[in-house]
């Protein structure tokens, strides 16, 4: 059976993780390949970097990052951030990604989606779309990380990357985002309900219960989250073991 | 020394690097004369199946891996790589394959998500696999078993696809998995080796097949 998948996502500047991570037993907490090892080795089904680097200058340092995580991580991983152009794409493909998320230059050029996946194929393909509940069952697509709105309805957006070719959504409740007050379970579900390609649930995650709700109310096909995973109080094994124990398919 | 062929897209960093990592020596290329000269073939899992195909028939690489597979050396296909061992996909229309396994490549199931994208169960189908032997000495350099030696069965590997292979014969299915219908996720025939999941993406248990591939080769 396809198991549920569990996604560690970490921010990456200048070729440095940013957010606060507190392992014991990590000697240098900021390495993005140092931190990539540890939560493969935690059980971590596949990782997202996400890129907020500001300048094409700095850009550099996040392909030299993707390189050697790719070199010493056998999982799959995305990135995402700031990706404008196919040849931003086949660049990070090349340097060893294995999925690529964009998501405000979808909006701005939907035929990036078409271009891309028709070029390296829909599976490498993710589009990241951030959606704020705009009133009773209707969320609205933001971008540019959140803070710009589109006018566009979330949902309808959904059914059009997936026939653009993505193959895949990365969802984040711009509500539920640093709540730590778990995922925004109706907007997941309303989104993986209306179309055929898995959706990643992203936004919210401050318990194990928080990834269980989102794997099975949200019908979310995996959950992504960043700072639960961050501290030792729940690292990915003991939360899949969790999921597990409540009878979830999970990778242990 | 073991060709990774390049069609020209995605990301071929992690098989070399793995390959590397196993103690094998990893070339990518698209240059006939290192394809024949190479102890093992690998076909990467990366693109889609016309163009790959495509790029195959034109660069004269077809024939060269042919060569290598009469010859008994070890080639592995991994995902699309695999797809492309059949004599016809019906991704992108149908389009006639390498025809080294007779069979074809199909959707799988609409009533499930596509593609199928995560980490599945691969049970060994024990019947078609020749009991491991215990002493090296009697490891045969094509025997089905060497793909298995030190795997645990029924261990999740990363899948990432939406068409599945359809063997004529039976007996060339080595493992299973389900996700909507039951399919093949190795295939094995000869000094063929195909499998659907990424073992250079399946962390530790994907390692070992990997291992096991590249001690083939020596």
């Amino acid at each position: 059976m396809l198991t549920k998948r569990i996604i560690p996502c970490l921010d990456v500047k200048n070729g440095r993780v940013v957010k606060g991570i507190h392992f014991q037993n990590l000697r240098d907490a900021g390495d993005p390949v140092e931190t990539a090892k540890q939560y493969s080795k935690n059980g971590a089904d596949e990782l997202v970097f996400l890129d907020i680097t500001a300048t094409i200058e700095e850009r550099k340092t996040t392909f030299e990052v993707v390189r050697k995580t790719a070199e010493n991580v056998f999982i799959p991983l995305t990135v995402g951030g700031g990706i404008k152009i196919l040849s931003d794409i086949s660049n990070l493909l090349n340097a060893g990604a294995d999925k690529i998320s964009i998501n405000t230059s979808a909006v701005k050029t939907p035929n990036l989606i078409k271009e891309s996946s028709d070029k390296f194929g829909s599976q490498c393909i993710v589009v990241a779309i951030d959606a704020k509940k705009v009133a009773n069952k209707k969320w609205e697509v933001f971008i540019n990380a959140g803070s710009t709105p589109t006018g566009i309805d979330a949902v309808s957006w959904a059914r059009k990357v997936q026939k653009l070719g993505a193959g895949e959504i990365l969802l984040t409740s711009i509500d539920a985002d640093g709540t730590k007050n778990g995922y925004d379970i109706e907007l997941t579900k309303t989104i993986s309900e209306s179309i055929n390609i898995p959706v990643i649930a992203s936004g919210g995650a401050g318990e194990p219960k928080h990834l269980y709700d989102v794997l099975t109310k949200g019908k979310a096909d995996a959950a992504l989250a960043a700072s639960i995973f961050h501290y030792d109080e729940y690292p990915i094994y003991k939360v899949k073991a969790y999921l597990k124990s409540k009878k979830l398919p999970i990778r242990v | 020394m073991i060709a990774i062929i390049d069609y020209g897209v995605g990301n071929l960093r992690s098989i070399t690097k793995s390959v590397e990592i196993l103690g094998g020596n990893p070339v990518v290329t698209t240059d006939m004369s290192i394809v024949a000269k190479a102890d093992g073939i690998i076909l990467p899992g990366v693109g889609a199946f016309k163009p790959a195909i495509k790029m195959l028939k034109e660069s004269g690489l077809l024939e060269t891996i042919k060569q290598s597979v009469s010859a008994g050396k070890p080639v592995l296909g991994i995902c699309l790589g695999m797809q492309l061992f059949f004599s016809q996909s019906s991704e992108g229309g149908k389009t006639k394959g390498m025809c080294l396994i007779d069979g074809t490549v199909e959707k799988l199931s609409a009533k499930v998500k596509l593609p199928q994208m995560g980490w599945n169960e691969v049970k060994f189908q024990i019947s078609n696999i020749p009991p491991l032997k215990k002493d090296p000495a009697y490891l045969c350099k094509t025997e089905k078993s060497q793909t298995f030696k030190n795997v645990k069965n029924n261990s999740y590997f990363y899948f990432v696809h939406s068409y599945y292979c359809k063997p004529k014969n039976k007996k060339t299915v080595t493992a299973t998995t389900n996700y909507g219908i039951t399919f093949p996720s190795i295939v094995q025939k000869n000094n063929i080796i195909g499998m659907q999941f990424h073992p250079e993406k399946s962390s530790q248990q994907g390692l070992k097949l990997l291992a096991n591939f590249v001690q083939l080769t020596k």
